[in-house]
């Protein structure tokens, strides 16, 4: 195995130049965008995916999440108690469905997350505009398979931490300095496939429906 | 019509419904792509930004390949490399043996596609499922990919349909693409959550971070890498990419080019396995490096632009070849024009070089290549080598000189240097054209089926000396 790793490695080596290549990132592509803006065009993006938009504060975003329960007739909720949004939801469950917890490893329970979870709820790492992005930062407390496995998945996020574009994101959050997560995901809508015809169908493998609570 | 590829393309020209098919959607495919650069200025910047991170990345490949298996390395991921399709393949078996595992769930690969994963691992009694829906229904009709990015173009509903109620008796028979989709929804949904082991190809890999990159929109290309206890990898060593900051440029352009989207629904960044106490993730990852023909390719400048690829396929879009023919006719792994410069290269020019025919070098592809690859002007090159030996890299170099042919340039070559000759010929095929018009009929199958070209009864020295123009 190492023989054919320094073979490759000796084959390129020897095709090698010592050219210096003009640097690629010199080429920067900001754009100076009002907030306002930039929360606008992040909301017609998402949209246009196919995802629903709810509009909410720091005090009525637990309303809204009993609103989309509600009108979507979910049985039950997959969330983190670990955090700050999880807390408040548990500590304000009156009006919501049965809330599970993911509070074990996968393999202990793989079969009823597949068959048995409605929707999740998770917080996200921040947004991006210019595609419609939710970034995620899955860790221990929201594992990744939350925003995948249940057919609805609502996510909440803070209009502070929308950025114009990936590039943008990539450098106020400091992405190059910080330990990455093992998979750090970018979610621009629900699953679909254009695999038949080129025809949109949506809820393929992933969640049927993406439900954004924006505060 | 005697050549391989001359039977195969008339055959596939015979083929309306897939002919059909394939217009059709390649014709959805271009107008999103128009649709989504709206701005000339901002693609010629983005492509020039693109074309640049690709060029820098490939300049620096064997380096930028040594620090990815660090940082790789250094995140938990390990990291297999392969000479060949058959080491890669070996290593997947080796893989699947460790972990006793007899099935595997594929997310969407061109490199498993370039291995022949799945028949090897039938040979070995280890069962393949695609999950791609694509994919999953040329697996299903025993067939390959007729396209990069949507590999069951050719087919279109009501032949999945059929195809569907043949292989899942179980299922109403349905010709709506929602009910399709949600039957394959239905059906792979258990094999995701049981699958011993998911393997995936790979968009881009980041030296600096350590990162796997996989775009997709269906999520099967997370479930394959996140709900199995292993995740394989599987990726040709040029894409790699140097840092974090080149994803954003390439990842715009590219679902831009391929189908039209600001961005794919999924952008999956993997860079280690489960951590400690994280309670979901394949506890191993490997990454399995290819070579296959490709650090040949490095070795010659003029040829290395080849490997800047990021398989988007707006070259086989744009193409007027491959929208007539389709991707079958090709009879490789990656059709279209980045098929006809990629495969000669790593198959070698005896058996693909005619490929390299299969071009009216319009100049389409490098157009909307948005990585700005030269593409007719590789192929002048591949169809120069395909009939000249000299001291060419590429396998199979001058397999395609043919006597006759060299003859016959030779004798023209001779004929246009020398004046007196070139007027006696010209004369002479002239008064002769009664005669020409019948060979020129004959000779090709160009003039089977079109009107052949009358040669005039004046050739043009005689016209213009009529004239009194002698600009000698």
């Amino acid at each position: 195995m190492n023989d054919t790793r320094n073979t490759i490695l000796n084959r390129l080596k020897a095709a090698s130049s010592d050219q210096t290549m003009p640097s690629a990132r010199d080429i920067s592509n900001s754009v100076n965008w009002s907030s306002n803006y930039t929360v606008q065009l992040f909301r017609t993006q998402l949209q246009s995916a196919h995802a629903e938009i709810y509009d909410a504060t720091d005090h009525s975003w637990l309303m809204t999440l009993q609103h989309i329960c509600r009108v979507k007739h979910l049985k039950n909720v997959l969330l983190s108690p670990a955090t700050p949004w999880g807390k408040a939801i548990i500590e304000n469950s009156a009006n919501l469905p049965s809330l599970k917890y993911y509070d074990n490893p996968v393999e202990n329970w793989k079969q009823s997350l597949f068959d048995g979870i409605e929707a999740a709820f998770t917080s996200t790492y921040g947004g991006i505009a210019n595609t419609g992005t939710l970034i995620l930062w899955p860790d221990s407390q929201e594992p990744r398979l939350m925003s995948l496995v249940p057919p609805v998945h609502i996510a909440v996020i803070e209009k502070t931490k929308i950025y114009n574009s990936f590039a943008e994101a990539i450098k106020a959050q400091h992405w190059s300095e910080t330990e990455l997560p093992a998979n750090m995901l970018l979610i621009s809508g629900p699953s679909k496939s254009a695999d038949i015809e080129q025809t949109l169908t949506y809820g393929v493998h992933g969640p049927k429906e993406l439900v954004v609570i924006m505060v | 019509m005697t050549t391989k590829y001359r039977k195969q393309f008339s055959n596939a020209l015979a083929q309306h419904e897939v002919r059909n098919n394939t217009e059709n959607v390649i014709n959805k495919l271009r107008k999103h792509r128009l649709a989504a650069f709206p701005d000339q200025a901002e693609w010629v910047n983005l492509r020039r930004h693109s074309t640049a991170i690709r060029v820098n990345a490939i300049s620096k490949l064997p380096q930028l390949l040594e620090q990815l298996e660090i940082n790789l390395q250094r995140n938990g991921i390990q990291v297999h490399w392969a000479d060949t399709t058959e080491q890669a393949n070996q290593t997947v078996l080796n893989i699947m043996r460790f972990h006793d595992a007899r099935f595997v769930i594929k997310g969407k690969s061109m490199v498993s596609e370039e291995m022949g994963l799945n028949d090897f691992l039938n040979t070995h009694g280890i069962e393949c499922l695609e999950s791609d829906l694509g994919e999953l229904i040329i697996q299903l009709a025993a067939e390959k990919p007729s396209h990069m990015i949507v590999p069951a173009l050719h087919k279109n509903r009501k032949q999945i349909a059929r195809l569907f109620h043949r292989q899942f008796p179980s299922i109403p028979y349905t010709e709506d693409i929602s009910a399709l989709a949600q039957a394959a929804r239905r059906f792979l949904r258990h094999h995701f959550a049981t699958a011993p082991v998911g393997l995936t190809g790979v968009n881009f890999m980041i030296a600096e971070t350590g990162t796997l990159c996989l775009v997709e929109n269906e999520g099967n290309g997370r479930m394959c890498s996140t709900a199995p206890p292993v995740h394989i990898a599987v990726s040709g060593i040029e894409k790699v990419v140097e840092c974090l900051d080149d994803v954003p440029p390439l990842l715009g352009i590219l679902t831009r080019s391929a189908t039209g989207q600001p961005i794919t629904t999924y952008v999956n960044m993997i860079s280690s396995p489960r951590k400690p106490n994280e309670k979901d993730g394949p506890t191993a990852v490997h990454l399995i490096l290819l070579d296959n023909g490709r650090s040949r390719i490095y070795s010659d400048p003029e040829l290395r632009d080849t490997l800047n690829c990021i398989r988007c396929g707006a070259c086989m879009n744009h193409c007027p070849i491959y929208k007539h023919i389709g991707g079958h006719a090709y009879q490789t792994v990656i059709p279209g024009p980045i098929g006809t410069i990629l495969e000669p290269q790593k198959n070698g020019l005896d058996s693909y070089g005619e490929l390299t025919q299969a071009s009216t070098l319009c100049g389409a592809c490098q157009e909307v290549c948005p990585v700005s690859i030269p593409i007719p002007k590789i192929i002048n090159r591949l169809r120069w080598e395909h009939i000249r030996k000299n001291s060419y890299s590429t396998s199979g170099a001058g397999s395609g000189r043919r006597k006759t042919e060299a003859i016959i340039w030779k004798i023209w070559v001779w004929n246009c240097i020398h004046p007196g000759a070139y007027n006696r010929i010209t004369s002479v095929a002239t008064s002769m054209r009664r005669l020409t018009d019948r060979i020129l009929a004959k000779i090709s199958p160009w003039t089977t089926a079109r009107a052949v070209p009358r040669l005039p009864d004046t050739t043009l020295h005689e016209r213009l000396k009529a004239l009194e123009i002698d600009n000698e």
